[in-house]
Formats: C-alpha cells, sequence, structure tokens
C-alpha cells in the first residue's frame, strides 16, 4: 500500500488544480447565468415580467361602460352593438385612466364610416356596403344614421 | 516580508472559496421567482386566437390599433399583425396564365384599407388577417441561439430584449413572416399577443378593435371560454399545418391558397 502512494505528491498536486478549475466554473457560471434562468426552460423568467410591464393604451369596452352605460344601452340591440367603442374614438386608456387628462376626439365621419362600408369586393357579401357618392349624394352618413345605432 | 508559494496557493484556494459561495448566495437572494401580474397564474392559462375569416371586412383597424398599442414603428414593413387580400381567378385552375395566379396584397398592412382595384369579374376575394401563430413548437424558438425567444408556460412565444442579439436567425426561420428587426433596438420584435393586456385580463388590442368580432383571444385552459364553443363549432384549420409547428391561431373559412 505504501509502495503504491511512495509518490503521490504530483497525484495531490493534479487533484488540487483539478478542484481549482471546477470551482473556477462554477464561480464564472454563477456570475454570468441570469437570474431565474431555467426556472421554466431555456429563457430567462424575469423576461415574461418584461414582456407584462408595459402599460396598456386601450381601455377595453368594460372600462369605457363604467361611465358611459347610457351610450352602451342605446347601442345594445342595433347594428353596432358589438363594434368596441375604442374601434371609432381610438385608444383611450389615459382618458379611462383619468377623464381630463384626454380629452376624446369626436371621429371624423368622412374616413370613418367608409373605413368599413365602402363597396369592396373582397368583402363578405352579407356585410352591409355602399358606394358613398351614389348612396350619399353628398350627404354625411351622420345626416341619416345614428353612429351608435344606424340601423334605427 | 516572505510571501512563499505555499502561503500564495493557500490564501488564493480561500479566496476562490469565499467567492464562489458569495456569489451563490447573492444570486440566491437577487432571484425569486417572477410574478407576471398580481393574481395572474401562469400554469392556468393557454392561449390561443380564433379568426373566421367570413367574417373579416379588411376595415384594417387590428393592425392601426397594434401598432398604437405596442408602440411599433410607422413605416409600412414593420408590423405585428396585419390584413392580406387574396384573390383567386374563377378559371380551371388547369389552364392559368402567369397573370391568373391568386394575387396577395396588403397595402400598408391593410391600416389605410384596401382600394377596390380589381374589376368584378367573378373572381374569388377575401382577406386574411395575419399575426404570430403563438406555436407550441415554433421553429423561431429552436433556432435562437442565445435562449432569448421562448415559449412562456402559457402558450405565448415571446422576446427577451436584453439577451437578443439581433441575429436574425429566428426572422428567418418563422414559416409565418411574423418577426422582423426593431431598428431603435437592433433585436428582434414580433407580436406578443398583447401581453401586457392578457396577463391583465383585458383582451388584445386587434380583438379589441376588430368591430365584426372577426378575431377573438381565447384561453384554451379556461372551460368557460367562448373559444371551445368556436372551435367545435367550425371547421377549422391552421396555417401550414404540415410544418407541425403547434400554431395555435385557428382559422375559419381558410381557403387553400392562403399561405
Amino acid at each position: 500500500m505504501r509502495e503504491l502512494f511512495r509518490d503521490s505528491e504530483h497525484l495531490v498536486r493534479l487533484l488540487l488544480l483539478f478542484a481549482a478549475g471546477t470551482l473556477l466554473f462554477l464561480v464564472a457560471r454563477a456570475l454570468l447565468v441570469p437570474a431565474g434562468f431555467g426556472d421554466y426552460g431555456h429563457f430567462r423568467a424575469g423576461a415574461i415580467t418584461d414582456n407584462a410591464a408595459r402599460a396598456p393604451r386601450f381601455a377595453g369596452r368594460t372600462a369605457c361602460a363604467e361611465c358611459h352605460d347610457e351610450v352602451v344601452a342605446d347601442k345594445a340591440g342595433g347594428a353596432h352593438a358589438g363594434v368596441g367603442c375604442e374601434s371609432c374614438h381610438g385608444a383611450l386608456g389615459v382618458h379611462a385612466a383619468d377623464p381630463d387628462a384626454q380629452i376624446p376626439e369626436l371621429p371624423r365621419v368622412e374616413t370613418l364610416c367608409v373605413r368599413c362600408h365602402e363597396a369592396n369586393h373582397a368583402r363578405p357579401a352579407g356585410f352591409p356596403q355602399v358606394e358613398p357618392a351614389a348612396h350619399a349624394e353628398g350627404a354625411s352618413c351622420t345626416e341619416c344614421h345614428e353612429p351608435h345605432r344606424p340601423d334605427a | 516580508m516572505s510571501y512563499d508559494r505555499r502561503r500564495f496557493l493557500a490564501d488564493s484556494t480561500k479566496l476562490l472559496l469565499l467567492t464562489g459561495a458569495a456569489s451563490e448566495a447573492w444570486a440566491y437572494v437577487s432571484s425569486g421567482r417572477p410574478e407576471a401580474a398580481p393574481n395572474y397564474d401562469l400554469s392556468r392559462h393557454w392561449w390561443a386566437m380564433f379568426i373566421d375569416i367570413e367574417k373579416c371586412i379588411g376595415c384594417g383597424l387590428c393592425a392601426k390599433a397594434c401598432k398604437e398599442e405596442n408602440d411599433v414603428l410607422d413605416e409600412p414593413f414593420y408590423f405585428r399583425t396585419w390584413v392580406e387580400r387574396y384573390r383567386i381567378p374563377a378559371k380551371d385552375s388547369a389552364d392559368l396564365e402567369a397573370e391568373d395566379r391568386p394575387r396577395v396584397d396588403s397595402p400598408n398592412g391593410g391600416i389605410d384599407g384596401f382600394p377596390d382595384v380589381y374589376p368584378d369579374d367573378g373572381a374569388k376575394s377575401f382577406f386574411v388577417p395575419k399575426l404570430c401563430n403563438h406555436c407550441a413548437h415554433s421553429p423561431c424558438v429552436q433556432v435562437c441561439p442565445v435562449g432569448a425567444t421562448f415559449e412562456s408556460p402559457d402558450g405565448v412565444v415571446l422576446v427577451d430584449k436584453d439577451y437578443c442579439i439581433g441575429c436574425r436567425y429566428c426572422v428567418q426561420a418563422c414559416p409565418y413572416g411574423c418577426r422582423y428587426i426593431d431598428p431603435r433596438t437592433n433585436t428582434v420584435d414580433k407580436c406578443t399577443l398583447c401581453y401586457h393586456r392578457i396577463t391583465r385580463g383585458l383582451t388584445t388590442a386587434c380583438c379589441e378593435v376588430c368591430p365584426t368580432g372577426a378575431r377573438q383571444l381565447g384561453d384554451l385552459k379556461n372551460p368557460d371560454d367562448p373559444i371551445h364553443e368556436l372551435l367545435r363549432a367550425h371547421k377549422v384549420q391552421v396555417l401550414k399545418p404540415n410544418m407541425a409547428t403547434g400554431a395555435k391561431v385557428y382559422y375559419n373559412g381558410l381557403d387553400a391558397a392562403v399561405r
């Protein structure tokens, strides 16, 4: 036995070197791999939170209904009942958070209605479409139609 | 003062051991499980979208709202979602000339509407809204060399902007053309399925403004979500099913010509 470990000093050195290398690797890994990496997969778990951090700009129709319930009641049952408020009125997240911080502008009828209702061959046949010039003879859409309830 | 080799080795070993222990401890302290939003449990959602082509009127409000909600650049080649118009001639496919091939156009992603330029010659024409398909086995995630893009546990393909090196592998890998490089950050950008909205209980911006309900966000893990009834009642298809991407944007009324 003693014969076997007679010149063991070089083995100990080698072992120490190996241990030092392993330690160096562990330290480097601890410093370089970001926190949360591998929690859910091969990515940084904090990136999920980063993506969720933005503030929404569109408030959503439920937020509008909290104050403007009379408009929702007006729309109910009409052809535009399913159309969200912000489809026509634009993003109003700031207004929903603080009504005075953003005063919504009235949409411009000339460009608004035709976006959906100008005749186009690619539109579904059952969808109400008009040739604006022939249909209204120069009159504004809102002279005949109430935008929140256009079929009334 | 003598500082021999023995002491030097002993000291450096101690230093190594202590630094290792300290950094491990620091990592443990500074990590902590991330929380996407209060009351939002990652494991209880599996997001998908249902798109009814027969309801899409090509108004482009979805693409417009997406740019506003997500601060996407205005130029007509940066889109997280866009609308395409397909036109398929009413001819027997056997004797199609080159100019008779199905045509696709998407002027400014459909944001400014689609000029009715084609004659009414009986051609089949329809709109197809496009966005990231949030594949369950997405090719873009597989090619990312740095782990900067990933499928989140709730089924959304997201990008880690801090780790993206802008190598563009994923832009090439996406079979649906849904990624682009944002020149402001030189990192990749794509649809996040409005992750900041859906984790707060809102629907996506595109679904919020869609006037006909052609686009609907759905949570496949929520048994009460209307998407289950939509998927049951319609004959749905995904884009490029042959690529086995596990796409989760389900189209009703999808024509075979759509790519």
